[in-house]
């Protein structure tokens, strides 16, 4: 390789099913990203956007094709060795949240952080200064269903923040939220950029993509457009 | 994961759903309950039945005669069968040290049965007359309460002396004590109470203290005539001499009465220690049968642990999902899942324990259950390896996820 890329993948396909049945959520795939770029990966819903995502998180391995991620080959890489780079590299944020329920704030922003074997005090000094950043500092004792969307959605925000992770990936972020909240998400997500962390956002939403330095268009399977807008 | 943030995980995992939980709980703690409880009242069955022989004496052999019978009127029997009846010279023989060395005591019986006793107006018919001679007294554990026993001399010279058992006692003088010294008719003839015996445990369904003994003399002058014996008890030296007392006497008596060889030993001999061993294998056998009902039952609680933590791991395949892409590993949702399941039977384990401490304070079934400890650390034991084992499988397939599928999961 030559000039090493945060992410690199290539020729990546990505097939459910088999025979007459099989569905091509990916038909070829191949993306570079630079270290502290701002992507939104924009297309219609089934056009594989979030297969990619999937894949690009290592929640999903490829059918066939390459991915290079910080330099080491994703495919070689055990179950194990897999579990620690979603833990430390990559930070996620979905459009359902995934908040683990009957837990507080404070306790699912240490999750990763527990896996990632910190020791308790430390933990919980990272998961208030997270907590801090995303403005819920007072609402650390509270359980996901005592919190609005938008707030549930910041929880989620220092959570994938909690590690420090050099990737944030967002899977329709602001999907589920009302217009107030999908500003404050977005702001977030500029602060974050500037602070030069690499974010790759999923979206249908033009405005939501308009935030992004750089957009790659998605439509059945294969990347038919990647421009940098800004 | 440390330890403890593991143990944190799996306590809220339970307590999410509490009612769940408490059911498997129960689940297992009737289990190990049953286990514990069972067993004790095996165990307790069987020391009341030891302690019942033991207080017969253990050294103790009762010999009787298959061919002859005991005889308690005058020749009520052929020759063939006259020929192997006990006489008081077998019972003097079996007494001398230089024929049978690990004998200590002999004493000849004769029963007679259905005599009625008088004091004044009241009588009563006692169950057992008994002729013997005092050596009766140690070798069959049956001590005088007040007063005391009649002597060698009495026998001798067939002195009308009578020791009542306590029922015997209470029903001619209400107050057993103020038998002693007083005269009571036994039939047609007057004996002078030497004392009352001390209350006996039953052994059997007949009451052992329905009973009255004279010397054996006297009860052949007076009552049974001059037959054969009904027996001859024989107390070994130590209990561990039991069985080379026992041959001694089948020998002597084989030589005495002229058994032939080709015949089988017309003699039989009860061994109070065999009996007790007999009853031990029975208790013992009763005690595992016991324990093989709680098992299964602990088994079916285990299968409950396995039930449960299958419905969690279904439930929770979404937050397993959401755990790994957050960086956990297989073997921390495996751990969290196995220290679920153990910690529920774990938690049932102590809960039976402490219940079957409770129950095992009261008698169950005319039993008093004796704790066997090693059973209570069995039985925890088993418990937190049910949980392990039974876990495995639902813990297994929660680590198996894939992070997508399980993502995906709704």
């Amino acid at each position: 390789m030559a000039a090493e890329s945060l992410i690199e993948i290539r020729d990546v396909t990505k097939t459910y099913g088999q025979g007459e049945t099989a569905v091509h959520a990916l038909r070829g795939v191949s993306l570079r990203v630079e270290a502290g770029e701002y992507i939104a990966v924009m297309g219609s819903s089934g056009s594989g956007k979030s297969t990619l995502m999937n894949i690009l998180g290592c929640l999903d391995v490829p059918t066939r094709g390459e991915y290079w991620l910080d330099g080491s080959d994703v495919a070689r890489l055990s179950e194990d060795q897999q579990a620690l780079v979603r833990g430390r590299k990559i930070g996620f944020i979905f459009q359902s949240f995934n908040l683990i329920p009957r837990t507080t704030a404070l306790a699912n922003v240490e999750l990763p952080l527990t896996y990632a074997h910190l020791r308790r005090g430390e933990r919980r000094k990272r998961a208030n200064r997270a907590l801090e950043l995303v403005g819920l500092a007072d609402r650390t004792g509270h359980r996901p269903n005592e919190l609005s969307g938008g707030q549930q959605q910041r929880v989620a925000i220092a959570r994938a923040l909690a590690t420090g992770p050099r990737i944030l990936l967002a899977d329709e972020p602001t999907g589920n939220l009302d217009a107030h909240s999908t500003d404050e998400v977005l702001g977030m997500f500029d602060d974050l950029h500037a602070d030069g962390r690499t974010i790759i956002v999923i979206t249908h939403e033009h405005d939501v993509a308009a935030r992004a330095r750089r957009l790659v268009q998605v439509s059945d399977g294969r990347i038919v457009a990647d421009e940098v807008t800004r | 994961m440390s330890p403890r943030d593991l143990m944190g995980a799996a306590l809220r995992g339970l307590t999410a759903n509490k009612l769940r939980s408490l059911l498997t709980v129960l689940g297992v703690s009737i289990g190990v309950g049953a286990v514990i409880v069972l067993v004790a009242v095996g165990n307790g069955s069987g020391k009341a039945v030891q302690a019942r022989l033991e207080a017969m004496g253990t050294n103790l052999l009762t010999v009787s005669t298959t061919g002859g019978g005991g005889g308690f009127q005058r020749g009520q029997a052929g020759p063939a069968a006259q020929q192997y009846s006990l006489t008081l010279d077998d019972s003097a023989a079996l007494a001398d040290k230089q024929l049978a060395p690990d004998v200590s005591a002999v004493a000849p019986v004769m029963t007679s049965s259905g005599a009625t006793a008088t004091n004044g107006d009241t009588s009563y018919t006692v169950n057992q007359v008994i002729g013997t001679t005092p050596e009766y007294m140690t070798a069959t554990n049956t001590p005088v309460g007040t007063g005391a026993s009649f002597t060698q001399q009495d026998v001798d010279t067939s002195q009308r002396v009578i020791l009542l058992g306590q029922t015997t006692a209470t029903e001619l003088f209400t107050r057993p004590a103020s038998a002693v010294g007083q005269t009571i008719k036994l039939g047609a003839v007057d004996f002078v109470v030497r004392g009352v015996l001390a209350s006996k445990d039953s052994t059997g369904f007949n009451d052992p203290n329905a009973t009255a003994i004279v010397p054996i003399s006297t009860l052949r002058a007076t009552q049974a005539g001059y037959g054969a014996l009904s027996q001859i008890v024989v107390q070994a030296v130590d209990k561990d001499r039991v069985d080379t007392a026992q041959s001694e006497v089948t020998q002597l008596l084989t030589a005495r009465h002229k058994v032939p060889a080709t015949e089988t030993s017309p003699f039989r001999i009860t061994n109070s220690a065999q009996i007790l061993q007999t009853s031990q294998d029975t208790a013992a056998t009763f005690t595992a049968l016991l324990a093989t009902v709680a098992a299964i039952s602990l088994v079916v609680g285990g299968i409950g642990v396995t039930n449960i933590m299958l419905v969690t791991v279904t439930e929770r395949t979404r937050e397993i999902g959401i755990r790994k892409a957050l960086g956990a590993r297989r073997r921390t949702i495996l751990g969290q899942f196995l220290i679920e399941a153990t910690l529920l039977s774990l938690i049932g384990g102590a809960v039976g324990v402490g219940a079957a401490l409770i129950v095992t304070r009261f008698q169950l079934a005319g039993v008093q259950p004796v704790l066997v400890p090693s059973s209570i650390g069995l039985a925890l034991g088993v418990s937190a390896a049910v949980g392990l084992f039974f876990g495995s499988m639902p813990a297994h397939r929660a680590a198996g996820l894939r992070p997508i599928d399980a993502l995906r999961h709704e």
